[in-house]
């Protein structure tokens, strides 16, 4: 094998390792949005906190720095889970039981804080230079990279995997069906003896696993975090992936978080080999006015996406729509 | 424990009403929480900026500042003209994406393209006018000991005046005028609004238009007094949303007054804490008002 084919395959390894993650994300935010119609504007948040909660716990002590227990790397991800379902349901119970707009506000509130207790409490997160040396789970393969990187993706294709089949069965389960119920019409739903807030409470807390399981993944595999990784691009990028994968399908939601990520490595690289050092900082915005184009695009022109929703009331009866 | 909180506070707060003012008319009739209303604030600004300039530029005389403020009637004048732009802008933006939206009954996705349309938005004014250090005021102001260890700049005066007689404007425009009743009609009930024969679509421009304005002179006085930056608007967004909650979403005295609570809160935190905490004290308020009393203080009940 020639170094040049090598070289590749760890590029495009990582690649798909970091874009199935966002992926996981992606399909968290399905649940939400998609399934329940839970609004989440503070995805990057709900991600940052399952980040930092790992990185605390899985790395080895840092003087000045709380945590540093050098737990397992599995740990640290279920840590992560927990944390950002717990942050989820007290926001939830906050402002669940409001106008749906206001979930999406405390959200984005959430997101805002999240972004600055990461910045600002060096004793907690790092400050603005982040957290370092998180482990890897594959350290002992990092000196050949295609090894590293196929290694990584396999065991990211794992747990995209079996959160996917755990999804599936889920959306496809009597509690599924009630989502989608609440999501098309909250009142049939109550008048069924539904409790259409407790639901809602539960999807978007096991969303908000996901999303810090994301985060998680995402710190293990790349071995550093800053607050930078966090910002309200990261939210914008994922709700763009569920938009055009289409809303309401894992599928979609794998497929948009593939597609988005490619569109955004690309031109990340063109931008790079196109703009001079000191206009980088401009080509870096012209990716996020092209992304949001593409957004409001797909939006008003493709609403259900590239893989629209399959509508059916149960796997049990024929396919209704 | 200095009393100067009382003045940042208010200073600060009478923006946040100004900005919140465009937040709850947009929420209350086109009922969708706009996260690109920020971004007014910064494109008003930045307009402001242009137009001063080319006046500036154009003057035969060279502009000098007014008395003791730090800007000369050529920024006034460039103010007005942005605020009308901006409101232009505003309603521009409702044509190409909020309003196909609206005719397909998908509301509640505005809300996520407001969202992508507020980050394009910045990232598009960080195109255009990238890097450079940009100031509407052409001096440095000294600030004057007004009592009580409190101090404060000509500027700041002026714009607390200027942010108060703008929001009562619009809110006796409001209550007393005939397109303000259909604006309120609107909110109320649409179709029962269009029945009776009020023209939904050109209160849904006034709304754009008087959001617009408001914010880009929201934008003005953060340019004045603080610091012009394409992010500007979008830092002051959360506070605006605490503001018009508190407030009450559709009152337009309620956004003025939790615009000044917020600011108050916030400058209380800056002094207590410190200054990067700021936007943590808007989403603590947030929160209070979500627990306390959804409704706000002067909303109605759902």
């Amino acid at each position: 094998m020639s170094p040049h084919f090598m070289g590749y395959v760890a590029y495009g390894g990582l690649f798909l390792a970091l874009a199935l993650i966002s992926g996981v994300a992606c399909l968290g935010l399905n649940l939400q949005w998609g399934q329940t119609g839970v609004f989440n504007v503070g995805v990057a948040g709900f991600v940052g906190l399952g980040a930092y909660t790992s990185a605390l716990v899985t790395t080895l002590p840092v003087a000045g720095r709380l945590g540093g227990w050098g737990w397992p790397v599995a740990a640290g991800w279920l840590a992560a889970m927990g944390v950002a379902a717990a942050a989820c349901a007290l926001v939830g119970a906050a402002s669940l039981r409001l106008r749906a707009d206001y979930l999406a506000i405390t959200t984005f509130g959430v997101a805002v804080t999240v972004l600055l207790i990461a910045r600002n409490t060096q004793w907690l997160t790092g400050g603005p230079l982040g957290i370092s040396f998180i482990p890897r789970p594959f350290e002992v393969l990092a000196p050949h990279p295609a090894s590293f990187a196929l290694a990584t993706l396999g065991l990211v294709g794992a747990v995209v995997a079996a959160v996917f089949v755990a999804l599936q069965r889920l959306v496809q389960s009597p509690w599924g069906r009630v989502l989608r119920a609440i999501r098309e019409d909250e009142r049939a739903a109550c008048a069924l003896g539904k409790n259409a807030a407790r639901y809602r409470l539960q999807a978007f807390a096991i969303g908000g696993a996901l999303m810090g399981l994301a985060g998680a993944m995402q710190a293990h595999v790349i071995g550093f975090i800053a607050p930078d990784n966090f910002e309200a691009s990261l939210t914008f990028q994922i709700w763009t992936m569920l938009i055009i994968g289409g809303s309401g399908n894992n599928v979609g939601a794998l497929v948009g978080a593939v597609l988005v990520s490619a569109i955004w490595s690309v031109t990340g690289l063109a931008t790079g080999m196109w703009f001079a050092p000191e206009d980088q900082a401009r080509a870096a915005a012209l990716r996020i006015v092209a992304i949001g184009v593409l957004l409001a695009a797909t939006i008003v022109l493709r609403p259900r996406g590239l893989c629209g929703e399959r509508l059916a009331v149960s796997r049990h009866v024929g396919r209704a729509g | 424990m200095t009393l100067q909180f009382l003045a940042d506070g208010l200073i600060a707060g009478a923006t946040i009403g100004l900005g919140a003012v465009g937040v709850t008319l947009t929420y209350s009739i086109l009922r969708f929480a706009n996260f690109a209303h920020g971004e007014f604030i910064s494109l008003g600004c930045y307009l402001t900026l242009l137009v001063a300039g080319a006046i500036g530029a154009a003057a035969v005389s060279s502009v000098d500042a007014i008395g003791s403020l730090s800007f000369g009637w050529n920024v006034i004048a460039a103010a007005l003209a942005a605020m009308s732009l901006t409101g232009l802008a505003a309603w521009g933006l409702d044509a190409v994406l909020f309003r196909p939206l609206r005719n397909r009954g998908a509301s509640i996705t505005a809300v996520i393209a407001s969202f992508g349309a507020s980050l394009a938005l910045r990232a598009a004014i960080e195109v255009l006018f990238s890097g450079r250090q940009v100031s509407l005021s052409q001096d440095l102001q000294i600030a004057m000991p007004i009592g009580a260890g409190v101090r404060v700049t000509a500027d700041q005066i002026a714009l607390i005046g200027v942010a108060a007689v703008a929001v009562g404007v619009t809110h006796l425009g409001l209550t007393r005028t005939r397109l303000g009743r259909s604006m309120r009609a609107v909110s109320e009930n649409p179709t029962l609004a269009r029945v009776v024969g009020v023209d939904v679509a050109g209160v849904i421009r006034l709304t754009w238009i008087i959001g617009g304005a408001l914010a880009c002179a929201a934008g003005v006085m953060l340019g004045l007094v603080v610091q012009i930056r394409p992010s500007m608007g979008a830092e002051l967004l959360l506070s605006l949303f605490a503001a018009a909650i508190l407030g009450g979403i559709g009152s337009v005295p309620g956004a003025l007054l939790g615009g000044l609570i917020v600011g108050l809160a916030e400058a209380l935190g800056v002094q207590w804490i410190g200054a990067e905490w700021r936007a943590a004290m808007a989403f603590l308020v947030l929160i209070a008002v979500l627990l306390v009393r959804p409704r706000g203080l002067f909303g109605r009940t759902a």
